[in-house]
């Protein structure tokens, strides 16, 4: 096994702030790995520290084998990064913009693989346009075209997809899943778990700084066992009020550990005397996993 | 040393030939004021090198490296503070350049504007020029090497100013409390020889003053200390603004929190 990305034992404080708080995690070389967690478990720290946006207070982080402080100019020749935030430099074309960057790489005559780039984020007529005359989907796409100008093996994004139409989301992800297979390392964070359980192989979810699951996705999917019931009603019964993890409105969506609880639970509306009006058995999705896992760490 | 900073380079001079018009006409068109103002009002009043030298051509220089100086700080330092504060900023720090690369980078494309500035000041102010005056110029190397240098250092203060600030008025406040001083104080105006003794004294600790009567003496040959004092003064201070900006950016100061 190669290791694209290796991080060992990395901290990370912003004043009390404990962004990243003891992280280890090896990304393989062509996987394709998601990193989950809500707002402020520190993705973008650590995708910032990989980058060398940021430096660590501790700890080691290395690029396809080069430290990212040490061997600063090979780690981030082997890094594309797609950052979260949508920038951009109002005085320039999408062209000027992306050959720049080929540029600070040292890349020259980069016309080709700049015009395949701009063809396949769908940005071609747009090439003479100045960046501030985008729309924010396409800015984001000019982005993703500067994370890839240079070729690099390791390919993180950071939220790609958001503010981002359907139809370009699925050609962003059939672009992704192109580059992937043709060898690419890919780090993808996003809110949307669906897409994370359709593209990733390999999750990690991060909570307060630390790695509160590190798994293949089928392991983790089925790792959860138990059942996931979902009741449209008022109320849930006060002795199932634990078991309950989502409510959307009168919809409840209960976790049980089994179909035996499945039926006290039913008994325990009839004896309560609340109504229901609809029952459906989920499959367990990345959703739910995901909501357990966040929901035990706190 | 890999290629990349030169696309640097080229992109901070881009930057400000795009806007020419605010970054190299406007500052001429000011340069061009002081010297109707000044000149006019002055001229005739104000006696330099004991009279050696007319008020009027006595100014020009100094409204040249004036012009320089100003226009190589504003280029590196606003667009550093623009990059930070729009974000762009990660264009830059996600590829493998070196502090020094940024470095020559930012300063090199900060020179290029003072110069081409510095230069379009001086073809319009020679239309005003008394007659005669570049008879003499006996000295361009020096007015070259110290237009080079005192471009430098402040292409160089304009990036220390573009690291530290983090706010476009404190970018303001530096400017106005730090570099325009120091510019007016330098004598660019007046000779210090006319100055009281106690402010003659102060200007010798500003090294402005040195770069602009450096600059002068290639025009006249007339200098209110040794040009190779002021070479020394101003290459010094050259070599340790550079210095403290290289460790700077070595250490990511505010750049790579
Ligand atoms: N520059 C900074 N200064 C101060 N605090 C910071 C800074 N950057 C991040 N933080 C804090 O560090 C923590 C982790 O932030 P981070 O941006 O890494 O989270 P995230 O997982 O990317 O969240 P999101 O899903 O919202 O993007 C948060 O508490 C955040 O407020
Ligand atoms: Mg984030």
């Amino acid at each position: 096994m190669t290791v694209a990305v290796s991080v060992r034992q990395l901290r990370k404080a912003f004043g009390p702030v404990r962004a990243l708080d003891g992280i280890d995690l090896d990304v393989r070389e062509g996987e394709f790995f998601g990193l989950l967690g809500p707002n402020g478990a520190g993705k973008t720290t650590l995708i910032s520290i990989l980058a060398g946006l940021t430096r660590a207070d501790a700890g080691a982080v290395s690029v396809m084998g080069y430290d990212v402080v040490a061997d600063y100019r090979q780690a981030r020749r082997s890094l594309g990064v797609v950052p979260q935030e949508l920038v951009f430099d109002p005085f320039f074309t999408v062209r000027e913009t992306l050959r720049f960057q080929a540029g600070y790489f040292g890349l020259r005559k980069t016309d080709a693989w700049i015009d395949e780039i701009l063809a396949k984020l769908g940005l071609t007529d747009k090439a003479h346009a100045n960046m501030r005359s985008l729309s924010g989907g396409m800015k984001r796409r000019v982005l993703v075209g500067q994370a890839l100008v240079h070729k690099p093996q390791v390919i993180v994004l950071d939220e790609p997809t958001a503010g981002v139409d359907v139809g370009l989301r699925q050609s962003l992800w059939a672009f992704v899943r192109e580059l992937n297979q043709s060898g690419h390392t890919i780090i993808l964070t996003t809110h949307y778990l669906e897409e994370a359980e359709e593209l990733c192989g390999r999750i990690a979810m991060l909570k307060e700084g630390r790695v509160v699951a590190l798994e293949e996705k089928q392991t983790l999917l089925h790792g959860y066992e138990g059942v996931t019931i979902r009741i449209t009603a008022p109320a849930a019964p006060a002795a199932f009020a634990g078991k309950l993890v989502r409510r959307e409105g009168d919809v409840l969506f209960f976790n049980l550990a089994n179909y035996a609880e499945l039926e006290q639970l039913l008994a325990a509306y009839r004896t309560g005397g609340i109504r229901f009006t609809d029952l459906a058995l989920q499959e367990a999705d990345l959703e739910d996993v995901f909501l357990r896992i966040m929901g035990r760490a706190s | 040393m890999s290629s990349g900073w030169l696309t640097l380079l080229y992109k901070e001079l881009l930057r400000f030939w795009k806007v020419a018009f605010q970054t190299i006409l406007a500052p001429v068109i000011t340069a061009l004021l002081y010297l109707l103002i000044f000149s006019h009002t002055l001229e005739g009043r104000v006696s330099v090198y004991d009279g050696r030298v007319g008020y009027t051509a006595f100014l020009i220089p100094g409204l040249v490296m004036m012009s320089v100086l100003q226009n190589a700080f504003a280029n590196s330092s606003s667009s550093l503070i623009q990059s930070k504060i729009t974000g762009n900023l990660i264009f830059i720090l996600l590829p493998p350049l070196s502090p020094l690369e940024i470095f020559g980078a930012y300063v090199l494309a900060a020179m290029g504007r003072g110069l081409v500035v510095g230069g379009g000041v001086f073809l319009v102010t020679l239309w005003f020029a008394p007659p005669g005056f570049l008879a003499g110029f006996p000295h361009p190397f020096w007015t070259l090497a110290f237009a080079c240098l005192g471009s430098a250092i402040l292409g160089t203060l304009g990036l220390i100013a573009g690291i530290w600030a983090e706010k476009f008025d404190q970018l303001a406040a530096f400017q106005n409390f730090v570099i325009l001083p120091l510019t007016f104080l330098s004598g660019v105006f007046y000779s210090i020889h006319s100055l009281p003794p106690f402010w003659q004294g102060l200007s010798r600790f500003n090294p402005f003053f040195y770069m602009i009567d450096g600059f002068r003496y290639g025009f006249f040959g007339l200098s209110d200390v040794p040009p190779a004092t002021s070479l020394l003064v101003v290459g010094g201070s050259a070599l340790g603004l550079s210095l403290v900006t290289l460790l700077l950016l070595q250490r990511g100061y505010k750049l790579r929190q």
